[in-house]
């Protein structure tokens, strides 16, 4: 009864988040509701699992939770080097380009 | 005898108060200014929110696997939430946004309006600092103001009309 309450909770919070993943102005505003969104569904798959009696579904909660910080940290490292790394992006020269000494 | 009567109403009580940490949380994601005034909803959400979710989750389910399942999530959002927000506060300062301070009242146009100001200053104040790698720097800015989308792209573009010509100081 409880974790179904809960459950509601978690699908209203989730619906605010995504109007401000919508008509975020920034791109930022995005990334931090999507993060938000991401953290929402962490505890929704776990108190889904309460809810159906079936608690171990907490396993995908920790998968999903070291995805969600995985997915943020890729997207703001695009954002801020125009790369992820690899021959495509010039991340390792903006990254040098940041450091005082190298010049 | 008594603690486990009182226990169900223990673990409704903590899922009632992240619930409500929850939504408050997303509805300050959705009414305040700017960028880093949201990072503050969004924490509470992750703390909040999270925390007694969990709590109550633990407390229903008792001493097992499961429970410590649920303590290692717990433990895992509360250390990398942190580093996400502030990740994503150092890079929008990075890419030309700066916080908005402006007395109470302030709606987000307003401070949409007042930002230019603010990032020319800084941007200046950058130019003058940042002369060293400016040749390594040239090369990317076309990648790095992608990164500025809709508001700052014009903030910071308006910016370094009036700086010394090098696109990439703001970004």
């Amino acid at each position: 009864m409880m974790f179904g309450l809960a459950l509601a909770g978690c699908g209203v919070a989730m619906i605010l988040a995504l109007i401000r993943a919508a008509k975020g102005p920034t791109a930022f505003d995005r990334v931090l509701a999507v993060n938000a969104i991401g953290t929402i569904i962490i505890l929704g798959v776990a108190l889904h699992g309460f809810v159906m009696e079936r608690p171990e579904f907490v396993d995908i909660s920790i998968l999903y939770a070291v995805l969600n910080f995985i997915g943020t940290f890729a997207i703001l490292k695009l954002f801020a080097t125009g790369g992820l790394g690899d021959r495509g992006g010039n991340a390792r020269i903006t990254a040098g380009s940041d450091k005082p000494k190298e010049g | 005898m008594s603690i486990d009567f009182f226990l169900p109403y223990l673990s409704g009580l903590s899922l009632a108060i992240g619930t409500l940490a929850l939504v408050v949380g997303s509805l300050g994601l959705i009414r305040l200014p700017d960028v880093f005034s949201r990072i503050h909803a969004v924490g509470m959400m992750d703390t909040a929110g999270v925390g007694f979710i969990v709590l109550g989750m633990m407390i229903h389910e008792g001493f097992s696997l499961i429970s410590v399942k649920l303590a290692a999530v717990a433990v895992f959002l509360f250390f990398t939430s942190p580093i996400a927000t502030h990740a994503v506060a150092q890079v929008a300062h990075k890419s030309g946004f700066s916080p908005v301070a402006t007395g109470a009242g302030t709606t987000a146009k307003k401070a949409a309006r007042k930002k230019p100001t603010k990032v020319k200053a800084r941007a200046g104040a950058k130019a003058t600092a940042k002369t060293k790698p400016a040749g390594k720097a040239q090369k990317t800015k076309t990648a790095k103001t992608v990164a500025t989308k809709k508001t700052a792209n014009k903030a910071v573009k308006k910016a370094n009309k009036k700086s010394t010509g090098r696109r990439d100081d703001a970004s």
